[in-house]
């Protein structure tokens, strides 16, 4: 794939993601572009999809696609054959890789169970599943709609059906302590992982967690210095069992890391279509930063009136720059520097680096600059510095 | 928008209401309004008086005023608002009146002649004491308004002596003898008991209805004695105020003891020296009206190009530039400082608005003082002296509301002095001036005799804030169940917070005064605050050795919470000289770093980060620290 010449996106790849707006019950934590209807017509979704795939085919003739992601929003609420026409689509106007990764994230409950085998069958070689937790106590309080004994059905079946899987746990949950973490992620090793995605509860505005920790309703939530030993205790078990962190909050099996999500950090192009979806596509020479319109029914119609509401902005090679940084320097593996140097026109700054690399935040190794695993835990200072 | 004293007119505000059954509404007045432009010449003594009105904040002082105005129809009911003499918002929002404001009345007593009233309205609070004192000079009499539900504060009594000083025949009047809970017979006994002046025959009245108020205009007849005066001996005035008019220039309003003061008359200041022509000669009623000449016991206004207020001097005498008096009145002195604290702008290129408005205000304030100030943590600013801690509070009101300014108020200080050991005594105004011990022989600091009144059920708390700041009592007696408490105080202690800390312990019933007293020499240490190793002037603070370690343990405590964390971990410390008293360390930044950031977090992820970029212009750089601005602002707060 790698010829001379190339334009930088292109070592680190293209990708497309779908993002499926509706979810049975909106999460009290969750801030993504999510929604809950009473009727979805699904012929209409699957016709938009389709037509917003052909178009941005158009703009981006011959690219050889690394992946496809369906996200959410719950995607393993889609009617497989939407999911089907969508890879099919994607086949027919894009090169497939040869070991193209098709990504469907899952909730594991009884209803999509049961679809695991129409989504095999349409595709999907990857299912990443949001089990959150492995205490019924805490699935409740994080407003899920299942326990663990289903999501340990679910993980079964999915291992059954699909080639790779993935396990979605969220701590520094509220009144956690770091034995019961310690005791939860232990077990969750034993389940023969190759690849789990372990994020630290964040309350964002406009969630109902939002809401309540503004009024003061949302107690034991772990101090900076209490997350942080969460963090630690996280490192160090996933190392043991093998699974090093790969990324802030993705830990793997060597070579069992999500190719999508890599070619998002490494900076690489991705479409992205449906409500809300952003992408950065390479066009003439041009990359785009897009963003559609973020209400499913706005986004529907303006697509079916052929007036997709999708905004585009030129990046200036500076701000992509900053972007490779922040993204990048989430990877264990670190940014290309001379990706980075010709994009800004000038090198990272120069006294900041020596200054971060002095306190052993930061490491510069075979032209790649690295946060270390002290830096990483607090790599927003270290942007802040940088940027 | 910068006050035009004179423009009082011109604000619009709810007219009051007529008066139910009042002996002189607006209509039954001696002649209607609008007045004549210009006013006969002057007036016989018999039949001037001239009062001012003592009264605490709330007891009804400036509704008084307000009313012997309105019944004498001396402004037109239309133009009649609420409290028309406290022109300023500030003063009107806080209930106070800070510069003295005139206004002559008209009244027709009972014995069918017409008396020319002059009320000088003082300003009530103890930082303008000596514009009171001036204020007093100028009147032959007061009112003596104390509230029959509550009896006597402290600060009508502070303002009462000053009375009793000048000489007043003192008239005590009740208000709001309506409410339920008044009780005038209590009130008049304490009125008895705690200043000792005869209350029994106080002229009970409701301001706010209205009744008693022809009582009391009567009463200001009969009972105040007329002013003294020879009209035919050079001119003598005291300048009793004097303000900025964006129109007139600077107005002097001025009380004539002897002579004739003309409108075209060449004057003198003559304490100042300066000569000046009489281009207007007006009174206040309480809009300016021309008039001829002023004589012996009048009080009016003059203007004469005067550029700025700080070319005259509240109780300088004022005579011709010829065959003038060679006797000034006595008693005169400056304004002088005795509270100091830093303005610098939240914003630091508001630092030319905030000169501009600096030097505004001056030109109608002579009394507040201002030099330019460098600080590495906040930048360009002004050290300023104030007359008092509520001097302070206006000032800062003003530039903030009237200027639009984001200010940033350091701690307050008082003036030290320093003895030098070479016997050079030097003011000492910025704690961050402080020079090096070796040079100092002693210091001494202000003390205050500062008198409380409080409810007896909270007397404990008051004694041991006061014995907390460094007080020595220096009595206590008691009037029904309220005590009053005098204690010598250095005034640094009670810039800093104590009338705060007064107010809470007392739920608010305390009334607190207090006159500077004089230097002490105390052991008085600057107290230094070390971030990271590095002095942060602003921090810093002159402070009684035996306070030094608990102050420094609770500034580092509250440094600690203030300051963010850094990515390493940074020691706060509170140093005198080069010994450090308290220490804290902020421990480094753990974790900050995102949970969740994927294709479609890399828009919003870089608006948060360019946010916090943001937010760094707003920290100051002590050496590798940032410190937030607000982290200053809170720490100076200090709530103990």
């Amino acid at each position: 794939m790698k010829h001379s010449g190339v334009e930088d996106w292109q070592d680190a790849g293209f990708a497309l993601y779908v993002h499926w707006p509706f979810c049975a019950a909106k999460c009290p934590y969750c801030d993504f572009n999510s929604h809950v209807a009473r009727q979805i017509d699904h012929d209409r979704w699957r016709a938009a999809y389709v037509s917003e795939i052909r178009r941005w085919a158009e703009r981006t003739p011959g690219r050889v696609l690394r992946s496809i992601f369906f996200g959410g929003g719950t995607p393993s609420l889609m009617d497989p054959e939407t999911v089907n026409a969508v890879i099919e689509t994607a086949f027919d106007v894009w090169t497939p890789a040869n070991d193209i990764e098709i990504t469907l994230e899952a909730n594991p409950t009884s209803v999509e169970i049961g679809k695991f085998r129409a989504f095999s069958d349409a595709g999907v070689n990857r299912v990443s599943l949001g089990v959150q937790a492995l205490d019924d106590d805490a699935l409740r309080l994080l407003g899920r709609m299942h326990d663990v004994d289903q999501a340990m059905r679910a993980w079964d079946v999915a291992n059954e059906v699909f080639a790779r899987t993935s396990l979605d746990l969220i701590y520094a949950r509220q009144f956690q302590t770091a034995e019961q973490w310690r005791d939860e992620l232990s077990r969750a090793l034993t389940l023969g992982v190759s690849h789990l995605s372990l994020y630290q509860l964040t309350i964002e505005d406009g969630t109902a967690f939002g809401d309540r920790y503004k009024i003061g309703k949302l107690p034991g939530l772990p101090s900076e210095d209490r997350g942080a030993d969460l963090w630690d205790i996280t490192q160090e078990l996933c190392i043991k069992a093998g699974l090093p962190a790969y990324e802030v909050s993705n830990h793997a099996k060597p070579g069992a890391e999500s190719r999508h999500n890599l070619v998002y950090w490494n900076y690489g192009d991705y479409v992205g279509i449906g409500p809300g979806a952003h992408g950065r596509v390479n066009e003439n020479g041009q990359r785009l930063a897009t963003v559609a319109a973020s209400s499913p029914h706005a986004w529907l119609a303006s697509v079916e009136a052929e007036k997709p509401a999708v905004e585009e902005t030129a990046l200036h090679p500076s701000d992509q720059a900053g972007e490779l940084l922040m993204m990048g320097l989430r990877l264990s593996d670190g940014v290309d520097l001379s990706r980075y140097e010709r994009l800004n026109e000038a090198p990272l700054r120069v006294e900041a680096v020596r200054q971060l690399t002095d306190l052993g935040f930061l490491r510069i190794a075979n032209g790649k600059v690295a946060a270390t695993d002290a830096g990483r835990p607090i790599l927003n200072s270290l942007l802040r510095e940088l940027l | 928008m910068p006050r035009c004293t004179t423009g009082r007119s011109t604000r619009s505000s709810e007219a009051l209401k007529p008066l139910p059954g009042g002996a002189f509404g607006p209509n039954g007045t001696i002649d209607g309004w609008p007045k004549p432009a210009h006013m006969p010449a002057m007036t016989e003594l018999d039949r001037i008086r001239n009062f001012s009105i003592v009264a605490h904040i709330d007891h009804g002082k400036s509704t008084l005023a307000d009313r012997l105005i309105q019944m004498t129809g001396t402004v037109a009911e239309r133009d009649m608002k609420a409290q028309l003499l406290d022109a300023m918002d500030i003063e009107r929002e806080r209930g106070i009146t800070i510069k003295a404001n005139s206004v002559r009345i008209e009244y027709p007593a009972k014995d069918g002649k017409t008396y020319i009233l002059n009320l000088i309205d003082t300003p009530g609070h103890v930082d303008f004491a000596y514009e009171v004192s001036r204020s007093m000079r100028a009147v032959e009499g007061s009112l003596l308004v104390v509230d029959a539900s509550q009896g006597v504060e402290a600060q009508t009594l502070a303002n009462v002596y000053q009375a009793i000083d000048a000489g007043h025949e003192i008239v005590p009047v009740l208000n709001k003898i309506d409410l339920p809970a008044a009780d005038p017979e209590r009130v008049k006994e304490n009125i008895e008991d705690v200043i000792g002046l005869d209350a029994s025959d106080a002229i009970p009245i409701s301001a706010k209805s209205g009744m008693g108020i022809p009582d009391v205009l009567e009463a200001i007849v009969t009972r105040l004695p007329a002013p003294k005066g020879d009209r035919d001996a050079p001119l003598k005035a005291m300048l009793v105020d004097s303000w900025y008019d964006s129109y007139l220039g600077v107005v002097v309003m001025i009380r004539v003891m002897d002579g004739v003061i003309r409108k075209g008359d060449r004057i003198k200041m003559m304490q100042t020296g300066a000569v000046y022509g009489v281009d207007k000669l007006a009174v206040l009623k309480p809009q300016m009206v021309d008039i001829p000449e002023l004589g012996p016991g009048e009080i009016g206004i003059w203007t004469g190009s005067i550029k700025q207020v700080r070319d005259t001097r509240v109780g300088d005498t004022i005579t011709t530039e010829k065959k003038g008096t060679d006797k000034p009145l006595p008693g005169f002195k400056p304004a002088q400082p005795v509270v100091f604290c830093g303005l610098f702008p939240v914003d630091a290129n508001d630092f030319d608005d905030l000169r501009d408005a600096i030097e505004k205000l001056q030109l109608n304030d002579a009394s507040f003082s201002s030099e330019m100030e460098t600080s590495a943590a906040l930048g360009f600013g002004f050290r300023c002296g104030f007359l008092g801690l509520l001097h302070l509070e206006v000032i800062r009101d003003r530039l903030e509301r009237e200027y639009d300014l984001d200010l940033i108020t350091t701690a307050p200080s008082v003036v030290f002095k320093l003895h030098m050991k070479d016997g050079e005594v030097r003011d000492l105004h910025n704690p961050a001036d402080m020079p090096d011990l070796t040079y100092v022989d002693h210091i001494e600091e202000p003390r205050i005799k500062a008198t409380i009144m409080v409810p007896d059920e909270y007397l404990g708390d008051v004694l041991k804030l006061c014995q907390d700041r460094r007080g020595i009592q220096l009595d206590l007696t008691y009037a029904g169940n309220r005590a009053m408490v005098v204690y010598d105080l250095p005034l640094a202690e009670v810039v800093f917070d104590f009338y705060d800390r007064l107010k809470s312990v007392t739920k608010g019933y305390a009334s607190f005064d207090y006159q500077i007293s004089e230097y002490r020499e105390d052991t008085l240490v600057k107290m230094s605050i070390l971030v990271n190793d590095e002095p942060v002037d602003a921090l810093s603070m002159m402070v009684h050795r035996d306070r030094a370690e608990s102050r420094g343990r609770a500034m580092c405590e509250k440094l600690k919470d203030l300051i963010p964390r850094h990515m390493f971990k940074i020691p706060i410390q509170a140093a005198i000289g080069g010994r450090v008293i308290a220490r804290e360390t902020l421990s480094a930044m753990r974790k900050d770093v995102t949970a969740k950031c994927y294709g479609g977090d890399a828009t919003r992820k870089k608006k948060l980060l360019e946010k916090q970029k943001a937010g760094k212009k707003k920290m100051r750089q002590f050496g590798k620290v940032e410190i937030p601005q607000s982290a200053f602002i809170a720490a100076l707060k200090m709530d103990d």
